[in-house]
């Protein structure tokens, strides 16, 4: 019971330091793939420690709320992360909380996210979370439909179970999994703020979301909310990685199995990483009204999936 | 009269009730009464109807009793069962705490030209009304409480009846209010003519044929759903809630819709007999349509409160999705998960009072402060009225079903309910619940925008306006009150299998099962159908945030270089920001606006007066208003045209009409 928790533990502060690696490297692959050097794999790692130990400038404007927010947002994103299963299966943290719990956690961050742009009362703060909410309103659901889609399947909406689930059942091809797989993807890259709905290397104000939120942060504040942007998108790799495709994720808690384990979830991470590197350098941004048409699409797959399963698979 | 505490507790309450409306009307011209005597006294009716809730549900069992009122060959009977005391466990959380903080608020009109006595006087016999509806145990007693519930609503609706919307809100509530008691009572009508008698138990004994039982239920789904606020009858909702005094419109949307769905409840599953599963389909489809349309007309307002009363439609909405999700489990036999789904109701019912309670005191407490109701006036007031800010800041967590407050512990629990659709073998009943589920989790996040939208206007930023600049923190009672209210609704998020076990006796006593395997793992865990199925653990997550958040505060505190130094905003450099920069609530709004164009009719058109300065102007309505009130009206209009011809103003003509309508009337009996 004891290692179980410490392996939890280690877990959770295993997705917390390598989430800059993970963007580090989709950089890199992307600088590769668009003939630049790039900066180093481990950037992201540097670029948090100069702004922790940086001075932190707060604006006269801002409502204490601004200064509390960070530290909800990176909580909140990482208690989510570290409750999925990311090397070891059956951790007791799983059982904290279940998709639903999950996603719910990430609405909390956001909605903290979205206060603190709209709290110095300037008007980028207020578009980007403006926009956001608009985009969240939209993902949420598909991103629920996706998680229901599997949850039924296995008859449990844990995350643990469902991937138990996967595993015991091999490889099957149902459509309402590549359903629900389509749906989470385009969630992804609406939820981490990726190219086509959100750029997160854009400095053109007008057509920023998720930067133009946290545009009056400094120092650590920034810090912590450039972290749990970085978790949150290791949260969706891991999970469309560890659902859709949970081979070699540690059943036990033997050293070998944890070791292979974690080898496996970078493998994973790294295709994934690429995959988005490629994906980003490929497709341009789209004008924000023409996201919806994107997500609502992503919504259809969702329900397409949920639908297909309970009409197709249930009974047969 | 009666040996049970829980009983003679509720009769303390309804005493208590007409106590503080008699002394009200007593008082007359003495102001200061109505804040020192008849605000407590509705305080304590509020704890006594608590104590008689919680007392009935821990108790178990029913209590009945038959009071010496009433006509005489039909006596009042009134009895106090776990149902019963769940909703006066509600209607006593939200009054308790209105004796905190009403005598604050009734202050401020103390000065003002508006009657003190109607508005204490009615108070009492809303609460009495509402009391009474709830205990009442025969169809009579029912119509009366009833009766007296909306009727007393409607002057508290007039209140501030200089004002012609005020007077128009009032009407318009008033007549649906009736159209509404006219449909339950013909519901109570076909219930009493197979059980041979008005009160309950001939109703319970009595076997309908499933086409007699859809007609009580449709009668019974329109007139409770009129007053629950459900679309397309949810009119007169966000017009009459906001003209109220704000802890009227506490009570009204914290407590009275949840009297509605009592009766619903009251109605359906316990007195029609045998469910049918379409009953379900149809409170899934009508449950999502208002979730849905509520939340999207409630992120469209700029008046706080009447984004607040549509926020009552929304919530209305996912109550019904869960109720509808137990008749269609309790229709096909899985009594379990009809159970679950129940239970989320009621866990809603809950919940619903307590944060929306809390919103419409915090609103009160800023119009009491900046007399202000237009979010777009508002604005840095987290500053100004900090315990109202972070009170509001837990009601606006909790509405937006966020964990770990209580709105997620219910629309989570509602979840999992309708992830169970697979156990069930009907292949389109599996698919309709999906949609709904796709519903509820999209009105979920529209909510969440909503009251950031609600929040980031108000609270945060700077004021808009002088008289929100010089807001004032409001009086120690009103804050107490939501302070009450905000602390149970993070207890209630917290402790999940607690208040679990408190209602699982509802769900015993009307679907003969109840949830037991909610906490066998223990309290920290909440499991609804099995620990592999699904787990939530509440307390353990809020450790966790609570631990990981202290930690990192106190290592920077502890490592930090330099400190945190105050500068102007950065805003990419542009100039400094004004207060008239900052986003607007109805530029929040304008992308969900855009995306969701087709459900509203908008006007919207830009001027440049001769100023040189361009105006822009929206208005928006509810498209309901054309295809379905519009219309209904023309038709009672033109009716009562015809009618009209009757009247000749001839006396004559009059007894003409007189004698033949008495003729037939005698064939009639004569025939029978």
């Amino acid at each position: 019971m004891i290692s179980a928790w410490l392996i939890a533990l280690l877990q959770a502060l295993l997705c917390a330091a390598l989430a800059p690696l993970l963007v580090g490297w989709v950089r890199k692959v992307k600088a590769r793939l668009q003939n630049r050097r790039g900066a180093p794999v481990l950037q992201p790692y540097s670029d948090l420690r100069k702004l922790l130990f940086k001075e932190t400038r707060v604006a006269h404007t801002a409502s204490p709320l601004f200064r509390i927010a960070p530290y909800i947002v990176f909580v909140a994103t990482w208690l989510a992360a570290a409750t999925v299963p990311l090397i070891a299966l059956d951790l007791p943290t799983a059982r904290i909380a279940d998709i639903i719990v999950l996603v719910g956690l990430l609405a909390l961050a956001r909605f903290f996210l979205a206060l603190a742009g709209m709290d110095v009362g300037t008007a980028f703060g207020g578009m980007g979370a403006s926009r956001e909410m608009m985009v969240s309103a939209l993902a949420e659901p598909a991103m629920l439909m996706a998680v229901f889609t599997l949850a039924m399947t296995a008859h449990s909406t844990s995350l643990v179970s469902v991937m138990e689930h996967h595993l015991a059942d091999g490889f099957v091809l149902r459509p309402s999994y590549l359903f629900a797989f389509g749906a989470l993807i385009l969630v992804a890259l609406a939820e981490c703020g990726r190219i086509p709905v959100d750029n997160p290397s854009t400095h053109l104000e007008l057509t920023m979301i998720h930067e133009a939120m946290i545009l009056e942060y400094t120092g650590r504040h920034l810090a912590l909310m450039e972290w749990a942007a970085q978790i949150k998108l290791l949260l969706y790799g891991v999970l469309v990685a560890n659902l859709f495709f949970p081979w070699g994720i540690g059943a036990a808690f033997g050293p070998l199995a944890l070791g292979i384990g974690l080898a496996a979830v970078v493998v994973k991470l790294g295709v994934l990483g690429a995959a988005l590197a490629v994906g980003e350098t490929v497709l341009a941004k789209m004008r924000l009204f023409r996201v919806p048409a994107f997500l609502n699409l992503a919504l259809l797959l969702g329900l397409l999936g949920l639908l297909s399963h309970v009409i197709l698979e249930v009974g047969a | 009269m009666s040996a049970s505490p829980a009983l003679s507790l509720a009769f303390l309450a309804v005493v208590l009730g007409l106590g503080s409306s008699a002394i009200s009307l007593l008082a007359g011209r003495q102001p200061r009464v109505l804040r020192l005597l008849a605000m407590p006294l509705v305080g304590l009716c509020g704890l006594a109807a608590l104590g008689a809730g919680v007392l009935a549900l821990t108790q178990g069992g029913s209590v009945s009793a038959t009071l010496p009122l009433g006509l005489p060959w039909m006596p009042w009977h009134v009895r106090l069962d776990a149902l019963s005391g769940l909703f006066l466990m509600v209607i006593g959380l939200v009054t308790s705490v209105l004796g905190l903080y009403g005598p604050a608020y009734v202050r401020s009109f103390e000065y003002g030209r508006d009657s003190l006595v109607a508005l204490g006087g009615f108070t009492g016999l809303f609460l009495v009304g509402m009391l009474l509806v709830v205990l009442a145990d025969d169809a009579f007693l029912f119509m009366v409480a009833w009766e007296l519930m909306s009727l007393s609503s409607y002057f508290l609706v007039a209140f501030q009846h200089e004002n012609a919307a005020n007077r128009r809100a009032a009407f318009l509530y008033l007549l649906m209010a009736h159209i509404g008691g006219l449909t339950i009572l013909l519901g109570f009508g076909v219930l009493a003519a197979f059980g041979g008698g008005f009160d309950f138990d001939a109703m319970r004994a009595a076997t309908l044929s499933p086409g007699w039982a859809s007609v009580a239920f449709a009668l019974a789904f329109v007139g409770f759903g009129m007053k629950a606020g459900l679309v397309p009858m949810h009119a007169w909702l966000p017009e009459a809630h906001p003209v109220a005094p704000s802890h009227i419109s506490a009570l009204m949307s914290g407590v009275m819709l949840k009297v509605a769905v009592y009766g619903f409840i009251r109605v359906v599953l316990d007195l029609n007999g045998e469910v049918q599963w379409f009953w379900g389909v149809v409170l899934l489809a009508v449950g999502s349509v208002s979730a849905l349309m509520g939340v999207l007309f409630a992120l469209m307002q700029t008046d706080l409160k009447r984004l607040l009363a549509y926020s009552s439609v929304e919530n209305l909405g996912i109550i019904f999705i869960a109720l509808g999700l137990a008749l269609l489990f309790q229709a096909t036999e899985h009594s379990m998960l009809a159970a679950l789904a129940l239970v989320a109701a009621l866990y809603h019912v809950i919940n619903h009072a307590l944060f929306k309670g809390l919103l419409f005191l915090g609103a009160g407490a800023i119009l009491h402060s900046t007399h202000e109701r237009d979010l777009e006036q508002m604005g840095g007031l987290l500053r100004r009225m900090p315990w109202t800010g972070y009170f509001f800041l837990i009601g606006c967590l909790s509405i937006s079903a966020l964990p770990p407050f209580n709105g997620f512990v219910s629309e989570w629990l509602t979840f999992q309910a309708a992830l169970q659709a697979w156990q069930l073998e009907s292949g389109v009943l599996r698919s309709l619940i999906p949609i709904a589920s796709a519903v509820l989790a999209l009105t979920g996040a529209l909510v969440a925008a909503t009251f950031v939208k609600v929040y980031g206007v108000a609270f945060l930023g700077q004021a808009r306006s002088r008289h929100v600049r010089r807001a004032r923190v409001v009086p120690f009672g009103m804050r107490a009150g939501q302070g009450v209210l905000a602390l149970l609704c993070v207890l209630l998020g917290v402790l999940p299998t607690q208040v679990i076990h408190l209602i699982d006796p509802v769900a015993t006593e009307l679907l003969g099962t109840g949830m037991p395997q909610a906490g066998a793992s223990g309290w920290l865990w909440l499991t609804p159908i099995s620990a592999e199925t699904a787990s939530y653990s509440a307390p353990l997550s809020i450790l966790a945030l609570a631990l990981i958040a202290g930690l990192a505060i106190w290592w920077f505190k502890r490592r930090t270089v330099r400190g945190v130094r105050r500068c102007d905003p950065w805003d990419c450099g542009f100039a400094a920001p004004t207060p008239r920069m900052q986003y607007t609530a109805t530029a929040f709004a304008q992308p969900v606006r855009r995306v969701f164009g087709l459900l509203f009719e908008i006007e919207e058109d830009r001027t440049t007066g001769e100023d040189g300065v361009q105006r822009y102007r929206l208005r928006l309505t509810d498209r309901l208003w054309g295809l379905v009130y519009a219309p209904v009206a023309r038709g009672v209009e033109s009716a009562s045209r015809r009618v009209v011809r009757l009247q000749s103003g001839n006396v004559r003509v009059y007894l003409g009409w007189t004698l033949a309508t008495l003729l037939v009337l005698l064939w009639i009996i004569s025939g029978a």
